[in-house]
């Protein structure tokens, strides 16, 4: 029996860019809310629906795949509705264009705040004050509006206006220095962006909280979701040897925060090298003596691993560097999987490090049908990573493609915001609202 | 009033990621009731301990993801430890375990049995792979995690191992996704009168995740490239982590707005070198010598001043940018003293302890502490007779969880 989705009937107004904005808006369209994101023709906000409107092929090319591979490396007639980095992030939503920086456009604004529970943005501090919306302006279109602002550092103090990604916030709270070789300096490290996605699971669940407030008091209410504070759960361990022995921890590479040795991640028998995105490699955490005898019957109960010192986990963790390179040689002549069953049979925690075009052929997503096929708006199909829950009596559906620029402009101005055909046509005629961006804007 | 002030969680889950996602629902009002097994959870083994001195009631990791809850224990392999939790779920909301698959319904307290003791409300099973499944009984740690369903591939250098996050945070980030699952659970069930058996594997937490795994995926899908594990240090007119005075700053992505790096570099002259300003314009591919140029200049900039310097000049001009923090810079930091981050806990084991209060601020129903992670079974007793257990059972059930 079909069952209503947790959060049917909920219409969410969406201004946010990037990715951990739009991460929170998706998990909740998946959920069932209505979301709708605003968008704008006349104006292009980088990093949301690629880093330029019309790129140059050549641009694209030279990007990193999951930045610049648009289907074929082409960009194609709206590049803005392929781009990779954020079209798997516009799943479920709507979108319609509008104005805000005009009085008229501001006016259509405030209608579609009148009719929905929740606007959710995370743009850069004071973008939405420049435009004169505020949270008692939203008030007055919606006494019962529940806004939801996710600033980097939070609306107060001396870092409320700084610029961040979120690579920047969790450099200051400590990411960069905690991960990565131990035996190299910071600026060999990638950036990385975890926090976006605590920020995005974690602002799901602060509106949904605010929703459950709201029906208690029949209050809405504005959440701050400090970007920065928000992703520290992830050091944890860091922040609370601090906070209880003054110890500052470093890095301790792919080793076992809990001392569990070994830990490593271990080359495997490779078709290719890593330039050419080929090389192989196995992460195997050893966490119990039971798994070391184990890995050492595996790799064939080799004269060194019989070594007295490597009977206990403490002589293992002093001897870790010594141990890599034993292992590490078994390793090399091995098949990632082959080696990944072999050991997960003994009861030892290893698997592939995936590069990203093999999740398609494991074996294990496959089986439990994780994948979903998507059509583009170039008229092609092709198949996105699934949903992060499985609720078998409200499922998260894959009901709306990713959405591009203007999709729903028909339906928010005419069927929900109550504008005749001839008001929308002289709109549509007037340029004020579309599917392609300004033709001026690069 | 809190806001999930009217909400039970009957919590079965140890370690990180389940824990991390109860404690959201503690922390905002929840009344979790958390199941030890005698000896407890196992994150009451991990470091760090206060002194370094293992003890199950010091481990800053266990008292970080369960404040707010209170720990009964039980043996759920017992007939005593059964009834008991038969009685928890009768008031429970929703059912939350992360036990390996099948160890559930072995014990006999399954989907069938939540059912049949409390229809209407829903179990959410959290696994490393998923109930079904050729992995399904795979084993999986943080580094395994993150290294087969996050984008461990692509992190680090070229000619490197891939390497892992810091401590746990794949895990972290998994309970974070497993949350609002785990809350709208609890608002499908009340809307529709029926539960459901929710599924979580770790795994899909990740490859569905925001973390550049879903956009590696479909850039593969569209164009057939790869993303290539590199660093991106100097690789751009500022790209990167920079070395300063007294230690590190990251500018990724700061080049994208051009005039800003010059107004934080205070419109320097050698900026006004035309190799330079032609290299900067929109859409323009610089030269690998010329993009090397520009970072020497650079690089004399962030090494003439801290950290510290650096972002405050950034901060002024608008630029991304973000100092590389120690904890101890952190813990020293003003603006999050002044904004209330840490939230001072006293504990009956610890003393007085500082920990990060609320991840996000509500205006109405937020965060609050109204109790530090509970000592082992500290509310068995007064949890069993809320829940209308008899003294016998309770005896029993003390008994059986000092072993």
């Amino acid at each position: 029996m079909t069952q209503k989705r947790p959060l049917e009937g909920v219409r969410i107004v969406d201004l946010t860019v990037v990715w951990a904005g739009p991460f929170a808006t998706m998990l909740m369209a998946d959920l069932g809310a209505e979301v709708i994101k605003v968008e704008n023709v006349h104006v292009w906000q980088p990093m949301t629906r690629g880093a330029m409107a019309r790129p140059p092929a050549m641009l694209l090319k030279i990007a990193a795949a999951w930045g610049g591979g648009t289907p074929n490396d082409e960009p194609g007639d709206r590049p803005w509705n392929y781009n990779p980095t954020f079209v798997s992030l516009y799943r479920n939503k709507k979108s319609m264009t509008t104005d805000i920086r005009t009085e008229a456009g501001k006016a259509v604004f405030r209608k579609l705040v009148a009719v929905s529970d929740v606007v959710y943005e995370n743009n850069a501090t004071g973008t939405l004050e420049k435009l004169g919306i505020t949270y008692d302006w939203l008030r007055e279109a919606n006494p019962n509006i529940i806004f939801v602002r996710v600033p980097a550092y939070g609306s107060t103090g001396p870092y409320y206006n700084a610029r961040a990604l979120g690579v920047h916030l969790e450099a200051v709270m400590g990411h960069q220095l905690l991960k990565g070789y131990a035996d190299a300096d910071p600026s060999h490290g990638t950036a990385i962006f975890s926090g976006d996605y605590m920020a995005g699971a974690q602002g799901a669940f602060a509106v949904m909280a605010a929703l459950r407030q709201r029906r208690k008091t029949g209050r809405g209410q504005l959440i701050e979701i400090g970007q920065a504070e928000n992703a520290s759960p992830m050091f944890t361990q860091a922040i609370m040897d601090y906070a209880l022995n003054r110890r500052v921890q470093t890095t301790i590479g792919n080793r076992d925060l809990n001392g569990c040795a070994p830990s490593g991640v271990y080359p495997a028998k490779s078709p290719g090298t890593a330039v050419e995105q080929l090389d192989r490699w196995i992460a195997i955490s050893v966490e119990t003596d039971a798994g070391w005898l184990a890995l050492c019957d595996e790799m064939g109960n080799p004269g060194w691993a019989a070594d007295s010192r490597f009977a206990t986990n403490d002589g293992r963790l002093a001897a870790h560097d010594e141990l890599d390179q034993q292992i590490a040689a078994w390793t090399r002549e091995h098949d990632d999987y082959e080696l990944t069953h072999r050991l997960q049979a003994r009861g030892v925690a290893a698997m592939p490090v995936l590069e990203a075009s093999r999740m398609f052929d494991d074996p294990q997503l496959r089986s439990r049908g994780f994948f979903r096929a998507q059509r583009i708006e170039n008229g092609q199909t092709y198949e996105f990573v699934g949903p992060v829950w499985q609720m078998p009596a409200t499922p998260v559906e894959f009901y709306q493609g990713p959405v591009a620029l203007g999709e729903h402009n028909g339906y928010v101005y005419k069927t929900l915001l109550g504008y005749t055909d001839a008001e929308y046509d002289a709109l549509l005629a007037a340029g004020e609202i579309g599917m392609d961006y300004d033709a001026n804007i690069p | 009033m809190q806001a999930l002030d009217d909400i039970t969680v009957l919590d079965l889950t140890q370690h990180i990621a389940g824990p991390y996602a109860t404690k959201l629902m503690a922390d905002y009002g929840a009344d979790v009731i958390k199941v030890e097994r005698p000896g407890g959870d196992i994150a009451r083994r991990l470091p760090p301990f206060q002194g370094d001195t293992p003890d199950p009631e010091k481990s800053g990791t266990f008292f970080f993801l369960n404040s707010n809850k209170r720990s009964v224990v039980l043996d759920l392999a017992t007939a005593a430890g059964r009834d008991a939790v038969a009685a928890l779920v009768r008031k429970a909301d929703v059912v939350v375990e992360s036990f390996r698959p099948g160890v559930l319904d072995r014990l006999g307290l399954g989907w069938d049995f939540i059912q049949r003791e409390r229809p209407g409300i829903s179990l959410v099973s959290i696994s490393n792979f998923g109930q079904t499944g050729p992995y399904r009984d795979y084993r999986l740690t943080d580094l395994t995690l993150y290294g087969f369903a996050g984008e461990m591939y692509s992190m680090g250098m070229t000619d490197r191992e891939p390497t892992k996050m810091a401590g746990t945070a794949s895990l972290f980030e998994s309970g974070a996704a497993i949350a609002p699952a785990l809350l709208a659970t609890v608002m499908a069930a009340e809307l529709n009168g029926e539960g459901q058996h929710v599924e979580i594997a770790l795994a899909e937490t990740h490859f569905g995740g925001v973390d550049r795994r879903h956009a590696t995926a479909i850039a593969y899908q569209f164009s057939g490239r790869k993303t290539l594990r590199a660093a991106g240090a100097a690789s751009g007119m500022p790209q990167g982590i920079y070395p300063c005075a007294d230690g590190w700053v990251d500018f990724t992505n700061a080049a994208l707005r051009p005039d800003r790096i010059d107004d934080m570099l205070g419109y320097a002259d050698w900026l006004k070198e035309p190799d330079f300003v032609k290299a900067r314009t929109r859409g323009n591919v610089p030269s690998p010598d010329v993009v090397e140029a520009w970072n020497a200049n650079f690089l004399v900039w962030c090494l003439e001043r801290t950290k510290r310097e650096v972002w405050a000049e950034a901060r002024r001009a608008k630029v991304m940018c973000g100092p590389l923090f120690t904890t101890q810079d952190l813990f020293e930091d003003e603006h999050f003293r002044g904004r209330g981050f840490w939230h001072e806990v006293s504990h009956a084991a610890l003393g007085t302890v500082e920990m990060p209060g609320r991840p996000f601020i509500l205006a109405e129903g937020g965060w609050e502490l109204r109790r530090p992670a509970p000592l082992l079974g500290e509310h068995t007793v007064e949890v069993l007779r809320e829940a209308g257990c008899s003294e016998a059972t309770i005896a029993t059930v003390l008994q059986e969880g000092a072993r």
